[in-house]
């Protein structure tokens, strides 16, 4: 689904994140993203969105060459991805009011796609999400799980095969985030979706991923990985498999954090 | 509205501070408010109701001239840094100036048309809409964008579901801001060579003429112009951004 390859990438006046890197996502996969503030993981979601392009190398998503934002990638953002000035239900309406001021052009919105249906889609995850109540106020007067089940609701309802999550959940308190935990863990196995979530947290990363992908500060060059055979297990905290895989990816991550 | 009681009482305060000077001073430079009233009623449907509109037409006139060209171009400098580093030391410059000053070089080169006054009015209303919208189309989150963006939207998507809806409140807050200033200047433009508008009324009334109520007729026309376009402004504010006027977030 998703091919990394070689790929440098550096701001201006800085050294590079990354060098050299490659990683492969398989379709329908799980990859949670984690690492210190600054290792280059939300740098790393906004390359695969087509937000910012490597300076070497190349990034495919299936097969095809990504030079900019893709219409069937979906990308959640901790907070103020949201407009202030429209509802909970216009927000969600966005998308498809982007697609349809486009038209099916392949670069905005899928190529032939026939024009959707658009309110009952709308109305379908205002439902799914919980949020049909609120539907018609501003981002402003509601809670942050509110705002963020908002914001998930808007890039489902454009059939996305791609979601990109840059931690989602970071600012919520801890029942909400549980919540939307198993939220997002139900949507991804229900609609087979390629899910890349970035996180600090090596809870949420193992609750949420079977794949994970550990970034260091400093230069990275080879991914490195591990598989978590306790996604979406609500208490694996006693067991010392999940106690030993945890401390290998604090070690992991210890090193760097100061 | 909640609002309206008080500024309801607040004109009946004033109305009375005005009437006790009246009955103080005694003298015909200081009519009653209630004089003042008949006569502003009496010739509000004939001579000063022509003016008002020569005047109302004038402000409405710059008010769209200036949205129409500082909106755009406060969104374009909002957007792009380069072209911003570029302008924003001459806006920097411009900005501060008192454009009053520049009457007698506008009245030179546009003469002493409907034009000119316009184009004076146009020049207090453009540098405070533009300084304004650019700041507001500045600050808006990178992450918003970024949001946006893999939605699908590209300049003409962004420019039109975002910079767009965010630049109104930054237009009316401007308008509302420099109303008084323009009708200010407005009265000034309005006292060089025309026969048309309140500044005319009101000179022509007070000093030569000598009729002192319609004098005072005229200034209330003109505050009430004044006050009647920046409750515009703010009751058009309440209806197009009501994002801005609901409760703030209910407490977690």
């Amino acid at each position: 689904m998703i091919s990394v390859e070689k790929i440098t990438f550096r701001y201006e006046k800085h050294l590079p994140l990354f060098q050299d890197f490659s990683w492969q996502v398989e379709r329908g996969h799980t990859w949670v993203i984690i690492g210190p503030s600054g290792c280059g993981k939300s740098t790393m979601l906004y390359l695969l969105a087509g937000l910012q392009r490597p300076e070497v190398g190349k990034i495919l998503i299936n097969g095809q060459p990504v030079t900019g934002p893709r219409p069937q990638t979906g990308l959640i953002l901790q907070d103020y991805g949201l407009l202030p000035w429209s509802t909970v239900r216009d927000n969600i309406q966005l998308g498809l009011n982007l697609r349809s001021f486009y038209g099916p052009d392949g670069k905005h919105a899928p190529a032939g796609a026939l024009p959707v249906k658009s309110q009952p889609a709308v109305e379908h995850w205002l439902q799914r999400l919980g949020i049909s109540a609120i539907a018609g106020k501003f981002p402003g007067q509601i809670s942050g799980g509110q705002r963020q089940r908002t914001a998930i609701a808007r890039t489902l309802v454009l059939e996305p095969d791609l979601l990109l999550m840059d931690e989602p959940f970071a600012s919520l308190d801890t029942p909400t985030r549980e919540d939307l935990h198993q939220l997002v863990r139900a949507i991804s196995t229900e609609r087979t979706l390629t899910t890349v979530l970035v996180t600090h947290t090596i809870d949420e990363a193992l609750f949420l991923g079977e794949m994970i992908l550990v970034l260091k500060n400093g230069i990275n060059q080879t991914p490195l990985i591990f598989e978590n055979p306790f996604t979406g297990q609500l208490t694996p905290h006693a067991s010392q498999d999940y106690q030993r895989l945890t401390g290998r990816i604090r070690e992991e991550l210890k090193g760097t954090l100061a | 509205m909640k609002k309206r009681l008080p500024i309801l009482w607040a004109t009946l305060g004033l109305l009375a501070v005005w009437q006790i000077c009246a009955m103080l001073v005694n003298r015909d430079i200081l009519p009653s408010p209630w004089t003042v009233l008949v006569a502003f009623f009496t010739d509000i449907t004939g001579e000063l109701g022509k003016h008002f509109l020569a005047s109302f037409w004038r402000v409405l006139a710059s008010l769209i001239l200036s949205i129409a060209l500082a909106a755009p171009a406060g969104l374009i400098l909002g957007q792009s840094k380069n072209l911003n580093r570029i302008f924003s030391p001459i806006i920097y410059l411009l900005f501060p100036i008192p454009k009053v000053v520049l009457v007698p070089i506008v009245m030179l080169f546009l003469g002493i048309n409907d034009l000119s006054k316009i184009v004076m009015i146009f020049l207090i209303l453009f540098f405070q809409i533009l300084v304004l919208v650019r700041d507001q189309a500045a600050s808006i989150r990178p992450e918003l964008v970024y949001s946006v963006r893999s939605l699908g939207a590209g300049r003409r998507g962004l420019f039109r579901f975002v910079y767009l809806p965010a630049s109104l409140p930054a237009i009316l807050t401007a308008v509302r801001q420099s109303i008084g200033t323009a009708v200010a200047v407005l009265y000034i433009v309005e006292l060089i060579a025309t026969t048309r508008g309140l500044g005319y009324y009101i000179y022509l009334y007070g000093t030569t003429l000598y009729d002192y109520p319609k004098m005072y007729a005229g200034v209330v026309a003109m505050s009430l112009l004044g006050l009647g376009l920046y409750f515009a402004a703010d009751w058009l504010h309440r209806v197009l951004c009501p994002w801005q006027f609901q409760g703030e977030k209910e407490p977690a």
